[in-house]
């Protein structure tokens, strides 16, 4: 990864090391700056209050505020509950977290893995975090967590379909799986002969990121699809018996996951770390490349934030009218048409 | 489920070893298939239904490890999201919505231990000697791991026939299933 900016030949060892470390920043850098920028500032803002402006310069260390008190309190454990499964749970969730990060270009050299099945294995290990949330529901001994996380189980396996179905529009366009493929399809790609900026996919696969945004949201659970956590129905869910350090792992994996959910669909649909204009080979998007796929992922979070801050909550078979009768034959047919397009021009 | 596929995996990796041996592999390989076997007899053993799904997890996870391992990416990665994302997660979610008690099951222990016991070791030598006596002999490629598109051309032209029969199998498991639901 780091051999072709530093041109220091590293061994495995320390690429392993180097990998780990910038994987770890990868994963809550985003989820800090989501938290700040969206759940402490915008939605502040769009109620009419300022948010957290004691700590720090306009509460930028509210953050750190935050993990601390959550790390003070006492991490309790039901007397009813199955220890093992419970303590584990949240791991199984952050786990999910940590092997999505893994599959998104942030250069043309900067990858932490360059495989082949790319985007298929990001919405393979995607779905593990399922068995955490069911985990976690279980084990914790309360009716209130069995029906979250039962709902959770039940509207992430709907949700998983769309999601698929709305990437395979990119992938038939692009002609690969391989993350790294599809942004430089993009990056080389023309409009009608045009390729002054490239062709990013959002423009003819429109229907798949509106149809991805919208599975990604339930997939995170946030409102409005924020049944297995509705706190006027069901306390929180499957997090109801969790505090301290596990309750905070739940709510960095959520969070990390929004942004790199979001970062997959800057990379999908927006041409990920490239910037139009500039020569996608040249060794310059290896220093900013990183930058921009930052700047691209906070759009797009931007959009994920606003529905989350403003719509009411669906009621549960809305929600599953709404994967299985709207978004699922829309990305079929979405599907269709790109494929009958792909072969025709 | 996970042992016929293991008898072929460690024939591969003997045959591999004859030349060149590869270390780390052979270590991942062992960790994993310990990994495998401890669950899969704790999945047996064990008294709670909810244990036993978990445990079947960390078994699928293992086999997705082997099959990358192999080189057979593609192959890994349909494991974790049809199994661990989807057959597991249906399971979980039937034995919690259908499972009165909290805790250990007394019933598990039924007399069909016998029965379960000879199936097993029958599938276990059929699967396993089919996949012996198919693959004993055959050379795994060590250059590359298999493209996802060389999978997929393959699947598209030699294996159309079996494939388009599989996908109609399942449309009429799926319409049997809506028909079996509907109550009116």
């Amino acid at each position: 990864m780091s051999s072709a900016l530093l041109a220091v030949e590293l061994a495995y060892w320390q690429q392993t090391v180097i990998r780990a470390l910038v994987g770890l920043v990868a994963v809550l850098l985003p989820a800090g700056t989501l938290v700040y920028l969206f759940l402490f500032k915008m939605m502040s803002f769009m109620q009419s209050r300022l948010g957290p402006m004691e700590a720090g310069p306009y509460g930028s260390m509210q953050l750190l505020a935050e993990v601390g008190k959550f790390l003070q309190k006492e991490d309790l454990v039901p007397r009813a509950a199955d220890r093992i499964v419970f303590k584990l749970a949240p791991f199984v969730v952050l786990i999910s977290t940590f092997l999505l990060v893994l599959v998104i270009p942030a250069g043309p050299d900067l990858w932490f893995i360059d495989i082949d099945t790319g985007i298929f294995l990001a919405l393979a290990v995607s779905s593990i975090s399922v068995i955490g949330v069911l985990m976690a529901g279980w084990a914790s001994a309360s009716k209130y967590s069995l029906i979250g996380g039962l709902r959770a189980a039940g509207q992430l396996v709907a949700y998983e379909l769309p999601l698929v179905l709305a990437v395979m529009g990119v992938v038939i366009q692009a002609g690969t799986l391989n993350m790294q493929g599809i942004v430089m399809a993009q990056a080389t790609g023309e409009i009608f002969g045009w390729g002054g900026i490239g062709n990013p996919f959002i423009i003819t696969q429109f229907v798949g990121f509106a149809i991805f945004i919208v599975a990604v949201q339930a997939e995170l659970t946030q409102p409005p699809f924020d049944m297995p956590v509705a706190e006027s129905e069901i306390v929180t869910g499957y997090l109801t018996e969790y505090s301290g350090l596990r309750f905070l792992l739940f709510f960095i994996g959520e969070f990390a996951t929004a942004g790199i959910f979001a970062a997959l669909a800057a990379t999908l649909f927006l041409g990920g770390w490239y910037v139009p204009g500039l020569d996608p080979t040249s060794n310059l998007f290896n220093v900013i490349g990183p930058a921009v796929l930052m700047g691209k992922m906070i759009l797009v979070a931007f959009l994920i934030f606003w529905f989350r801050f403003t719509y009411p909550r669906f009621r549960e078979d809305q929600l599953q009218q709404l994967a299985w009768k709207v978004l699922i034959p829309l990305a079929l047919a979405n599907i269709v048409v790109t494929g009958v397009l792909k072969v025709v021009l | 489920m996970s042992r016929p596929f293991l008898l072929a995996a460690l024939a591969e990796f003997d045959r591999l070893d004859g030349g060149e041996v590869l270390v780390a592999q052979n270590i991942a390989f062992a960790v994993v298939a310990v990994t495998m076997l401890v669950s899969a007899v704790r999945m047996v053993t064990t008294r709670n239904v909810v244990h036993a799904a978990l445990y079947l997890v960390i078994v699928l996870a293992g086999a997705a490890g082997l099959f990358i391992l192999l080189g057979a990416e593609f192959v890994g990665v349909t494991q974790v999201l049809v199994y661990i994302g989807a057959i597991v997660v249906l399971f979980l979610f039937g034995i919690m919505l259908t499972k009165g008690s909290f805790g250990d099951d007394d019933g598990v222990e039924g007399e069909q231990r016998l029965m379960a016991g000879l199936v097993g070791a029958l599938v276990l030598c059929v699967t396993g000697g089919a996949l012996i006596d198919t693959f004993g002999g055959a050379e795994l490629s060590r250059a590359e791991p298999s493209l996802t598109a060389d999978v997929s051309d393959m699947i598209f032209s030699q294996y159309i026939v079996p494939f388009e029969a599989v996908s109609v199998l399942l449309l009429a498991a799926l319409i049997g299933a809506v028909v079996v639901a509907r109550k009116d």
